[in-house]
Formats: structure tokens, C-alpha cells, sequence
């Protein structure tokens, strides 16, 4: 048994949405009787966090408790319209469009909190406990249910808000095909260490070394958690996953999860990631949003750590041991290219 | 058709349903005792998602004859917990962001507690191997691994 050590590199800069006939995503605010808010999106909660970080840009900007925001989603017969979860898009264009519509909701909100304390709307400020009051006069205050129920029932208005976020339709230059399809890029760089057996081909991961740019990270945990997770997606998808693994003879291919190969828990790499936080200009809060990137780029890491070990240039995923053995024996041996 | 009448301890209540001849526990469960808290994931014992305990051991619902539960202590992830109170192992897989999509999550939850039970102190290793017939799509184990760790040393529940 030889086992090769190699070490592979991979950039991505992975555009934030794309260019379907213009992106948009909608978003609709109201408040309720007893001063809570609820957030209509069409846009779905899949695990990712959209829901979540929804809510949190929702509270921000509405100026009350989290506790008292809730996020609605994945009626597209009746909720707002939106493109949909995909393309890394939802932080970013869903987040704007929640902005958007919780600053017309909140600004009713003032208003009807203002008719109530008889003072000027401009002068109000919310305390994010749940309470409005006045600019420099902590006493002078209303609490958003209060101003919620004066609005409903003796102002006769409605705490609502309407916001939409859209990226118009870039035309193509027919001459050059030049557009502009997305807003923003995510950025990450990683380096992946591997050991492949020259002997069976077997290719292990053994460590993954990233760098993630996403914007501000508005919910550092759920980031972290799309960034492990994806970063496994990646490694399975390098060196595991397929359902036709003689494509285009769809003969061998899995039937079911005995036979689809995937890393269980035993087959984990160490995985050590740093976020670098850079807020975007035009993103909500500065947030852009791992989505997509957290998998793709763990694939050419893999490949070229592989080619570091034993000298095996693959351009077929996933890499399977018969490809690494082939590949082997077509170069007369394995080629480790520098002791690490 | 027959129904065969089922007499079982399921998260520590007393219950009687009607089984099909033939029917899953899965199935039973889900639809004959109103827990949908076991997941069909597979429905061929590859993928964990409808892990229960009968008599303390995890078994795969989807594999068992509901018949066979006569009499059995059968738990499943609904029984963690009380209300509102949860169990410390549903808590730790909130703080660890353990569960994503979330499908998995009663299933490893399930596997998790036994081991917990069995074992107060487990290391590395035997989590991996206690949650090793558990799929999980989202996270990359890891989060899931980090949270039943985190109370490896704790006094087992009740």
C-alpha cells in the first residue's frame, strides 16, 4: 500500500442571482392587532435560513423584538411573487425587498404611534423592545401594540408595507454576448488536502482550509452551518456522488441509498473556515449570502490535490478509484509531484 | 381484512390501535397513533429517518411489523422533551445548528438518545457509529456529531 499526500487550491467569485427576464423578489409587511408583524415571501425555507434571516431584517428595520416578527413563506398561490430560492439570491433579494417593505410599514407604524402621543412623526424612534417614543424624552412612549391597536381601531389604518427588489433584464449584446447578468459576487478560496491510495485508487479527504467572503455575515451561525454543510456536499460530489457512473451507459447507476455512495459520518474531513465579513453596498445589511459557493469550489480543490498526489489529471467527476488506477497506469506510475 | 388489535407503550402512555396484517410500525405509528414524528425517508431501512426504540433498542420503523410491538415500550422522538421543556439533546442540537432541512433530525435524535442512554459518555467514535445508519443531507454530520458530544459525561435521562 503507497499512500500519496496532495494539496489542491481553488478561487470562486459566485455571482448573487441571474438574469431571467429581470429577478425580482417581493415582499409583503403587516402588522397585527396585538403589534406583531407578520412577513409574506414566496420565497422558500429549504433549511438554508431564509426564514430566519428574513426575520431578522424584518425586526431590524421595523425597530421591534425579533420575538415579534413572523416570517410566512412558500404559498406562491397567494403570497407575493418571487423568482424563487436558487442562484445564492435569497439574502440578498429577498433581504432588500423585506427592507423595503418593513420601512413603509414602520413609517405607518410612526404615524399612527405620533397621532396617539400628539407629536410629530419625525421626532419618534423605536427602542427595538418594543416600544416607541420620543427622540430625547424616553417617557414620552407607546408601545407597538398600543400603536397597533389605536391604528386598527380608532385611526382606521393599516400598519402594512409593500417592497419589491428588482434587478431588470440585462440585454445581451448580440455582437459580443456581453451582460450583466448579476449585482454582486461572493468570493471564497480554499486548499484541500487529500491521501489517495495508489494501490486501490481510493481517494480520502483529509482536510479542507477555506476563506469565505459573503458580504456581512448577518447570522454567523447559520453561515457557518451552510459552509460545513455545502463544503460536504463538495467533497461528496468530488469523490462520491453519481447516478450514472458509466454516463452516457446509464447501466451500474443506484437505485436506492444503498448504492447511492455518499461520506457518512466517518468519512468527514477536518474542516477549519474563516469568514471574512464585507459588507456589500447594495446588500441588505451588507449581506450577499454563501448559498451555492459553499459546495462548488471543495470539486477543483479535490481534483487538483489529487493531481499534487499522485500526477492524475481528472476532468470526469466524481473521481472514483477505477479513474484514479487508470489514470496511474496510463502515466507508468504514480507521479507525487513534492513531498509535502 | 383482519385488523389485529396492538397493545404497546409508546413515549410512556398507554395505547391500543387497530394494525393491518403486514403493516409497518412506521405506517402504524404515523397514521394509526398519531405520531408523525418518524420520518419515511426510504422505506427500506437505508436512510434512518423512521429510527424508534423498542425496548430501548433503536430499530428501523419502516422495517419492524407493527404486529410484532405487542406489548413493546416503543419511544420515538415526539417523547423527548415535555412541552415546552426540552430534552437536553434537542437542546444541543439547537445550539449547535444541528438540524437544517430537518428531515434526518428525529431520526439521529432517536439514535443519539440511546447511545446517550447506554453509553453517558461516548467519544467520537461511538457517536459515528451510533448515528451511522442516518443519513443526513444538510449538515456534513458535523454539527450533529459536535451536539451529542456536548453532553457525552452528562447523567443519562430518565
Amino acid at each position: 500500500m503507497t499512500l500519496h499526500r496532495g494539496r489542491g487550491f481553488a478561487a470562486i467569485n459566485y455571482p448573487i442571482g441571474m438574469n431571467l427576464g429581470g429577478d425580482p423578489s417581493q415582499a409583503l409587511v403587516h402588522s397585527n392587532p396585538d403589534g406583531k408583524f407578520t412577513v409574506a415571501l414566496s420565497a422558500i425555507d429549504l433549511g438554508q435560513g431564509m426564514k430566519s434571516v428574513t426575520r431578522q431584517i424584518a425586526a431590524e428595520t421595523l425597530g421591534v423584538p425579533i420575538a415579534d416578527v413572523y416570517v410566512d413563506t412558500a404559498d406562491s398561490d397567494t403570497g407575493p411573487h418571487d423568482m424563487g430560492s436558487f442562484a445564492s439570491r435569497g439574502t440578498h433579494r429577498m433581504g432588500n425587498a423585506v427592507i423595503q417593505a418593513s420601512l413603509e410599514a414602520r413609517a405607518v407604524m410612526l404615524e399612527a404611534a405620533a397621532e396617539e402621543l400628539e407629536v410629530d412623526a419625525g421626532d419618534l424612534v423605536t427602542d427595538g423592545q418594543g416600544n416607541i417614543h420620543v427622540r430625547g424624552a424616553p417617557s414620552r412612549t407607546i408601545t407597538t401594540m398600543a400603536a397597533a391597536q389605536a391604528a386598527q381601531f380608532r385611526q382606521g389604518r393599516t400598519i402594512a408595507g409593500r417592497g419589491i427588489f428588482l434587478v431588470p433584464l440585462s440585454e445581451v449584446d448580440p455582437e459580443t454576448g456581453e451582460m450583466s447578468p448579476v449585482t454582486t459576487f461572493a468570493h471564497a478560496a480554499l486548499v484541500v488536502e487529500v491521501e489517495v491510495d495508489a494501490e486501490t485508487g481510493e481517494v480520502e479527504v483529509l482536510d479542507i482550509q477555506s476563506a469565505y467572503e459573503v458580504g456581512r455575515a448577518l447570522n454567523p451561525g447559520l453561515v457557518e452551518q451552510q459552509l460545513r454543510g455545502g463544503a460536504w456536499m463538495g467533497m461528496s460530489h468530488a469523490a462520491w456522488e453519481t447516478t450514472e457512473p458509466y454516463y452516457p451507459d446509464r447501466d451500474h447507476g443506484p437505485v436506492d441509498f444503498d448504492h447511492y455512495a455518499m461520506p457518512g459520518p466517518g468519512d468527514l474531513a477536518t474542516h477549519h473556515i474563516s469568514v471574512l465579513e464585507r459588507p456589500a453596498e447594495d446588500g441588505p445589511y451588507g449581506g450577499k449570502g454563501p448559498g451555492e459557493m459553499c459546495a462548488n469550489p471543495v470539486l477543483p480543490a479535490v481534483v487538483n490535490a489529487i493531481y499534487d498526489a499522485v500526477g492524475v489529471r481528472i476532468d470526469d467527476l466524481p473521481v472514483t478509484p477505477e479513474k484514479v488506477l487508470r489514470g496511474i497506469r496510463a502515466n507508468g506510475g504514480a507521479r507525487p509531484r513534492q513531498a509535502l | 381484512m383482519t385488523k389485529i388489535p396492538v397493545t404497546l407503550t409508546h413515549n410512556g402512555a398507554e395505547r391500543a390501535a387497530f394494525a393491518d396484517p403486514g403493516q409497518n410500525l412506521l405506517d402504524f405509528i404515523r397514521r394509526g397513533l398519531g405520531d408523525l414524528s418518524p420520518k419515511y425517508g426510504c422505506g427500506q431501512g437505508s436512510c434512518g429517518a423512521c429510527t424508534v426504540t423498542i425496548d430501548g433498542e433503536t430499530r428501523l420503523a419502516c422495517l419492524t411489523l407493527a404486529e410484532t410491538v405487542e406489548g413493546c415500550d416503543v419511544r420515538t422522538a415526539a417523547g423527548l422533551g415535555q412541552g415546552a421543556t426540552l430534552d437536553p439533546l434537542q437542546q444541543a442540537f439547537m445550539d449547535h445548528f444541528a438540524a437544517q432541512c430537518g428531515y434526518c433530525t428525529p431520526g439521529m435524535l432517536v439514535s443519539a438518545r440511546a447511545l446517550l442512554d447506554r453509553n453517558p459518555n461516548p467519544t467520537r467514535e461511538e457517536v459515528v457509529e451510533a448515528i451511522s445508519g442516518n443519513l443526513c443531507r444538510c449538515t456534513g454530520y458535523d454539527p450533529i456529531i459536535d451536539a451529542i458530544l456536548s453532553l457525552a459525561g452528562r447523567k443519562a435521562s430518565a
